[in-house]
């Protein structure tokens, strides 16, 4: 589904990816994981088409096309979303309205008639119980003066609104209390399907006792480093992350 | 000063005395005699020229070297204003076409007990006495010569009395179109608002133009609240890229008196409009809110002032502006907080995304208080479209120019939310949603 190959990307001329390799298929779900500042939201960007990075190498297909030749909203018509780390909060702009736009936008790329009023009132409500979304949110400026967990919270709705071929959450889990990360959680397995992957950045295992991964990379001065089963994020858990800096700053 | 000023200024000049040779009797009336004052006062002034502070960024140098057919006659239809104006069954609409007030085409719906609304000539002939008494009173100090300019030829326009205690259901529709299909055309309305104590009124001023030939516009409006009255008053300007206007809206507020102010600039080649508040009572509350979308080659420039000249009142500003192309934009804001004004709040924001490297935006807040005891702020932004937005959207499925105008219009949507005749918002949202995506 997801092939990415010596993936490398800078931005305002700094390298933050350098030589990324990961291949995703469908049905799979990849944890990220690793210390602050590794690269792990430069992936996740760099995967759902931001322009500010700079691809300096490499390539990443997704269902057989050249992603990185797609702008980001084509990339999400193809059927990646990004859970953002640090969601935007944007005044004016209902939640409702915007996901409206973004469902016919979609719609129209796939060639698709727009829902109408009735039928995306539906969808929606249904959503919104699936992640206990409060329906006041969805009336409100989209993430304006959210609390942190109600952001995330909101970015999860999204995605089960948009069910995306391939979610990339990102920290998804921080911020959460514990309730509001077993119903994210929940959420995020209610979309899990033998056609459908993820790649779940997060610094926990409590997240990945919910969603169980497949794989656990870690990542690490932009490179995959180190990748294994769950129980990595086990011994990650337990160790930290000192012995694989170790590791690999030993090999220089 | 160069030839060209010399000829539209002597020619209005010029003008004014051939007319007033003509006027026997009349002109010794005390409305003649403001007229003549007037005239003398934009003699003495000549046109500004930005070594005038005021006249700083905005360069009428063009305005006044193009020759225009003042007052033009037109042969305009009904059927051909239709489709340009906002529809409304239920407000009072008066049409004026190159200055002329057009009796077919307008329609009074509110009871006349209710409200006088009349053109300015109308209004003067069946009641000098009354319209004398508000007419030129608040704009006989103004420095401006474009608004004495109005003044010397001040010949029609609105003139809106609402007695005491009268709460206006209807809006009033000012229409004016200048007809520039055949000629450059040139037009002064001048418009008279006097709500008595305790009067509500909503009334809108919507300039249009048509056809290729230049326009000018120099309108002036008085607006006079008596104690306890409440005015909201909207001035919506969709000219044509050859549009010329000049205006100054200038108000005098009484105790517990409420007044809003809406000003949105759509289009036109050169627009300054002036709105200069007054608040000479206690308890007052004056709101000016405004937006502009030059692109092209436009020019916008608003000139606003709050004068706190009684203790215990509030002004509130918000301006914004979206700017393209080669556009200009000016935003001067003046708060006065006079010695005997305390307890004032002043707050004044101007905001504007400016899209091209090309566009450019002044702003100057400029605040001279003279109390101690009072709360005023005031700032301004200029900024491009939020980037982390846009791609927040796009990553959800939104393409560029999609989210692009889904921003802009959320940038909008607090000051077109203030409009409260709902046919003149309905309108701007349909032709703002338009303009920003069309782009
Ligand atoms: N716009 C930017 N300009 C300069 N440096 C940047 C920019 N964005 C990211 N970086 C740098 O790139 C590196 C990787 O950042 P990134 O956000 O991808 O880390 P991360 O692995 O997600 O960290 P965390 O676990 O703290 O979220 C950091 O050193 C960061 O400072
Ligand atoms: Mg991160």
């Amino acid at each position: 589904m997801l092939s990415i190959n010596e993936l490398r990307a800078s931005i305002e001329g700094k390298e933050i990816l350098k030589g990324i390799n990961l291949e995703v298929k469908p049905g799979e779900v990849h944890a990220i994981m690793g210390p602050n500042g590794s690269g792990k939201s430069t992936l996740a960007s760099v995967l759902a088409g931001r322009e500010e990075y700079e691809v300096t190498g490499g390539s990443v297909t997704f269902d057989g096309k050249d992603l990185l030749e797609l702008a980001a909203e084509e990339r999400a018509a193809e059927g990646i979303f990004l859970a953002f780390q640090y969601p935007v909060e944007i005044p004016g702009v209902t939640t409702i309205n915007f996901l409206k736009t973004a469902v016919n936008e979609i719609r129209k790329y796939k060639g698709e008639n727009p829902l109408d009023a009735a039928q995306f009132l539906k969808m929606v409500r249904e959503k919104a119980k699936l992640v206990s979304m409060n329906d006041s949110l969805l009336k409100r400026a989209l993430n304006e003066g959210f609390s942190g967990g109600e952001k995330k919270r909101n970015e999860i709705f999204q995605m089960a609104v948009l069910e995306p071929k391939l979610a990339v959450l990102d920290e998804t889990d921080s911020g959460l209390d514990i309730d509001a990360l077993r119903i994210v959680a929940e959420g995020v397995n209610s979309l899990r399907s033998p056609d459908r992957s993820a790649i779940v950045v997060t610094h926990y295992q409590r997240l990945l006792d919910y969603i169980v991964p497949d794989f656990v990379h870690v990542l690490y001065k932009g490179r995959i480093v180190k990748s294994g089963p769950k129980e990595l994020a086990l011994e990650l858990e337990e160790k930290g992350y000192d012995w694989i800096k170790a590791e690999v700053d030993a090999l220089g | 000063m160069s030839t060209e000023t010399i000829d539209l200024k002597t020619k209005l000049l010029t003008d004014f005395h051939a007319r007033e040779s003509l006027m026997n009797g009349e002109a010794a009336s005390p409305f003649h005699q403001k007229k003549r004052a007037a005239i003398s006062r934009f003699e003495e002034l000549g046109f500004p020229t930005p070594k005038n502070e005021e006249w700083k960024y905005s360069n009428v140098k063009d305005l006044i070297s193009e020759s225009y057919h003042f007052n033009a006659e037109s042969n305009l239809t009904l059927a051909d204003l239709q489709e340009l104006n906002i529809p409304d069954q239920n407000a009072n609409i008066l049409y004026f076409v190159n200055g002329h007030y057009s009796e077919e085409l307008s329609s009074i719906v509110s009871s006349s007990e209710q409200i006088i609304i009349d053109s300015l000539q109308n209004a003067y002939k069946k009641n000098p006495e009354l319209v004398n008494r508000y007419f030129d009173e608040l704009v006989k100090d103004d420095s401006d010569a474009f608004t004495s300019l109005n003044t010397a030829f001040a010949f029609d326009g609105v003139f809106i009395h609402v007695p005491d205690n009268q709460t206006v259901e209807h809006p009033v529709i000012m229409r004016f179109m200048s007809d520039a299909r055949a000629e450059n055309v040139a037009s002064q309305p001048r418009n008279i608002i006097a709500v008595g104590r305790n009067g509500h009124v909503k009334i809108a001023e919507a300039f249009r133009t048509l056809g290729e030939a230049r326009s000018l516009t120099n309108a002036v409006t008085e607006i006079h609240l008596d104690r306890d009255a409440n005015v909201e008053y909207y001035k919506v300007q969709n000219e044509t890229e050859n549009a010329y206007h000049i205006g100054t809206t200038q108000v005098r507020m009484l105790d517990q008196s409420h007044f809003y102010a809406g000003t949105v600039t759509l289009n036109g080649r050169f627009t300054r409009n002036n709105l200069n508040i007054i608040l000479d009572g206690e308890h007052c509350e004056a709101h000016m809110y405004g937006l502009y979308f030059p692109d092209g080659s436009q020019h916008v420039d608003n000139h606003t002032v709050a004068d706190h000249r009684k203790p215990n009142s509030n002004s509130n500003e918000l301006y914004k502006g979206i700017l393209r192309d080669k556009s200009k934009g000016v935003f001067n804001g003046k708060i006065f907080v006079r010695e005997d004004a305390q307890k004032t709040n002043a707050f004044q924001s101007c905001k504007n995304i400016v899209l091209s490297t090309e566009a450019t935006m002044n702003t100057k807040p400029q605040l001279e208080i003279f109390a101690d005891d009072v709360k005023c702020s005031h700032g301004t932004t200029t900024g491009q479209i939020d980037e982390e937005a846009l791609f927040y959207m796009q990553s959800r499925g939104i393409s560029k120019p999609e989210a692009m105008s889904l921003l802009m219009y959320a940038f909008c949507a607090d000051v077109v939310s203030q409009i409260k005749i709902d046919s003149v918002r309905e309108y701007l949202e349909g032709v703002i949603a338009d303009k920003l995506a069309t782009k």
